[in-house]
């Protein structure tokens, strides 16, 4: 189960860290979205693997699953949600003014900074 | 108990909400809503710095649970500092949106004071996973701030920060995720107290945790391998709003600060962690935003290339450790923060003033006003190359002599000295440039005084820091004093020593 984990988290983490890599937004979401989803099971794997300690503290209950990760995943995945979600708006944005989803939209029209 | 340390993040958290739920009844209203918040905060950051001015340490725990389970706001007198110098500067960064930036898009006051709140938290929690909140908080703001009603520009500048920054959170989740599973705390003050007694077999993973988080605050920072994002970023942003983000910045270096010096003194896993390179890089950072100065093109990019090295000074201060360059470092932080933050509203200014040209370092026609901004400009560039009489000496004198001890002083020194040369050229070929070499007829004066009295506060704080030189000193010293003697911070937030049975799991 362990060796289990470690392989999804990792196998999660580098393909996300590869799409990061690239020069297209909607790549770069999925890697980023990958990326989440592999440090939220980091996290979780913080409070150890098992499937056995109840989650409450009951009478008579040899141990406690740690309740602190879960809540600290469930903050993650909601901050990462709303992020993902301003991304996917401001990659359309770009998309829209620039006209593809390069991440190096093209130059904006000379003038500003040119010498006269 | 005091409800003050919680005061900086819940006013301007309240009157975010506030304003989103009064978005339609008119700008006015939103416009005095916002300044009346800052206002209060400006007055609740006061009244914290004078609370806690005689070293006592003020601890707000949330919903009264006790510190390593509940959430605690800790307020010394590094983090009142921070705060007090967050509102001062947000004032006149409201003051100069108000000219009309608030009014190109929704929800400007909003989000201001969202980036307000995640600020104040930042500097005021005692959690790192609240930390993390509130960077996420100062985050999402920032990211609406910059791209506020502008076009390819502030997209493409955005773009990229953005993403920096949440593969930057990822990290900051990982760093958080191992230091639980090995440490089973986030609070700070309870770190403390655990990390010198970390099993040797945990040593490794705590360190490989502590390093990810250090990471994330250098990448806040802009420390050289991760600061390319910083010039592009803030010279697209709009001018009050670059102001504000020339706070942005500190978080990182302040948030690092704080965390070397409470918890890795006495830990193995703490030992050396930032040592021999963190110094190194900062001096490459120093480098690289003098160089970029040169580079620049645009006043608005001079100025974010000033970030740059105001970040690798402070940097490399934080990297040396000692109470002496903490002190220096606390001097320079505020005037550094003020001066570039009155550049951002200068080069707003003269790109109101210029026409067509904005504030690109071309020739153009001469500009209506040049007299007063160009007197506010040398008092400013004065400050910012660190010429005496202004407050920039002061601290980089302090700096000298505070910071950089043994083999490293040559670097330092040289480090620093020829940035400010180079500061100084710099901002004199711009000053030619804009105000001395025009000669054409003046274009038509924008409405209003030729130097908003925005600008003017800011260009007015170099010389009142350098008037209160010494009650500045002297309250940064007994923050960097308060600061390195760690134990009272540990013992307020924690007690007598953590009595928490503590369960080590397999």
């Amino acid at each position: 189960m362990e060796l289990l984990l470690a392989l999804a988290i990792g196998i999660l983490a580098g393909c996300g860290v590869w799409l990061l890599l690239a020069s297209r937004t909607f790549a770069i979401l999925l890697g980023l979205a990958l990326l989440g989803h592999a440090v939220n099971l980091l996290i979780l794997a913080g409070g150890r693997i098992g499937a056995k300690a109840p989650p409450l503290a009951l009478p008579g209950a040899a141990g406690l699953a740690d309740p602190l990760p879960q809540a600290l995943v469930l903050t993650a995945i909601v901050i990462g949600f709303g992020m993902s979600a301003f991304l996917v708006a401001l990659a359309l944005k770009g998309m829209g003014e620039g006209g593809s989803d390069a991440v190096d939209l093209p130059d904006a029209p000379p003038g500003r900074e040119e010498e006269p | 108990m005091t409800h003050l340390p919680f005061l900086p993040f819940l006013l301007p958290f309240a009157a975010a909400g506030l304003l989103l739920l009064l978005e339609g009844r008119g700008l006015a209203l939103a416009r005095g809503l916002s300044l009346a918040a800052v206002l209060a905060g400006l007055l609740g950051a006061v009244a914290l710095t004078a609370a806690v001015s005689g070293g006592e340490i003020l601890v707000y725990r949330l919903g009264n649970w006790p510190a390593p389970f509940g959430i605690v706001f800790v307020a010394d007198r590094l983090a009142a500092l921070m705060v007090l110098l967050l509102f001062a500067l947000a004032l006149p960064a409201l003051l100069a949106a108000l000219r009309g930036l608030d009014a190109r898009g929704p929800h400007f006051h909003a989000l201001f004071q969202l980036q307000l709140a995640g600020i104040a938290g930042a500097f005021l929690t005692g959690d790192l996973f609240n930390l993390f909140v509130c960077f996420e908080i100062l985050l999402i703001a920032s990211y609406a701030l910059l791209l506020h009603g502008g076009g390819l520009e502030q997209t493409r500048g955005g773009l990229a920060y953005v993403v920096l920054n949440l593969a930057g959170s990822a990290l900051f989740l990982a760093g958080l995720g191992l230091l639980y599973g090995t440490m089973g705390t986030l609070t700070l003050a309870d770190l403390a107290f655990e990390l010198p007694v970390v099993p040797p077999a945990d040593v490794p993973l705590v360190r490989v945790a502590l390093m990810t988080i250090a990471l994330v605050f250098l990448l806040k920072a802009a420390l050289l391998p991760m600061a390319f994002w910083l010039p592009h970023a803030y010279a697209a942003a709009g001018a009050p709003v670059a102001a504000l983000f020339a706070i942005l910045t500190k978080v990182g270096v302040v948030a690092l600060l704080r965390l070397s010096v409470i918890a890795f003194p006495d830990a193995p896993a703490g030992a050396s962690l930032l040592w021999p390179w963190l110094p190194v890089l900062a001096l490459a950072t120093v480098a690289l935003g003098t160089v970029s100065a040169l580079a620049a093109r645009r006043l608005a990019a001079v100025a974010a290339s000033l970030v740059l090295v105001s970040s690798g000074t402070l940097l490399f201060a934080v990297a040396d450790g000692g109470e002496a360059a903490t002190a220096a470092a606390l001097v320079y932080l505020p005037h550094s923060t003020l001066v570039t933050a009155g550049l951002f509203l200068l080069s707003g200014a003269v790109a109101a003033a210029r026409g067509a040209p904005g504030d690109g370092l071309v020739r153009g026609p001469a500009m209506a006003g040049a007299l007063p901004l160009g007197l506010a400009f040398a008092v400013l560039a004065l400050a910012a190359s660190g010429m005496p009489p202004l407050s920039g000496f002061l601290a980089k004198l302090m700096l000298l002599q505070g910071a950089g001890s043994g083999g490293w002083q040559v670097a330092w020194w040289t480090a620093l000295l020829v940035s400010g040369l180079v500061t100084a050229l710099v901002l004199a070929r711009t000053a030619s440039l804009l105000f001395w070499e025009p000669r054409e007829a003046a274009a038509a004066a924008p409405p209003g005084p030729a130097v908003p009295p925005a600008l003017l506060m800011l260009v007015l704080a170099s010389p009142a820091l350098a008037l209160a030189a010494s009650p500045v000193a002297g309250h940064a010293g007994a923050a960097a004093q308060q600061l390195h003697a760690r134990i009272p911070y540990m013992v307020a937030v924690m007690g007598m020593g953590p009595d928490v049975p503590r369960e080590r799991r397999p």
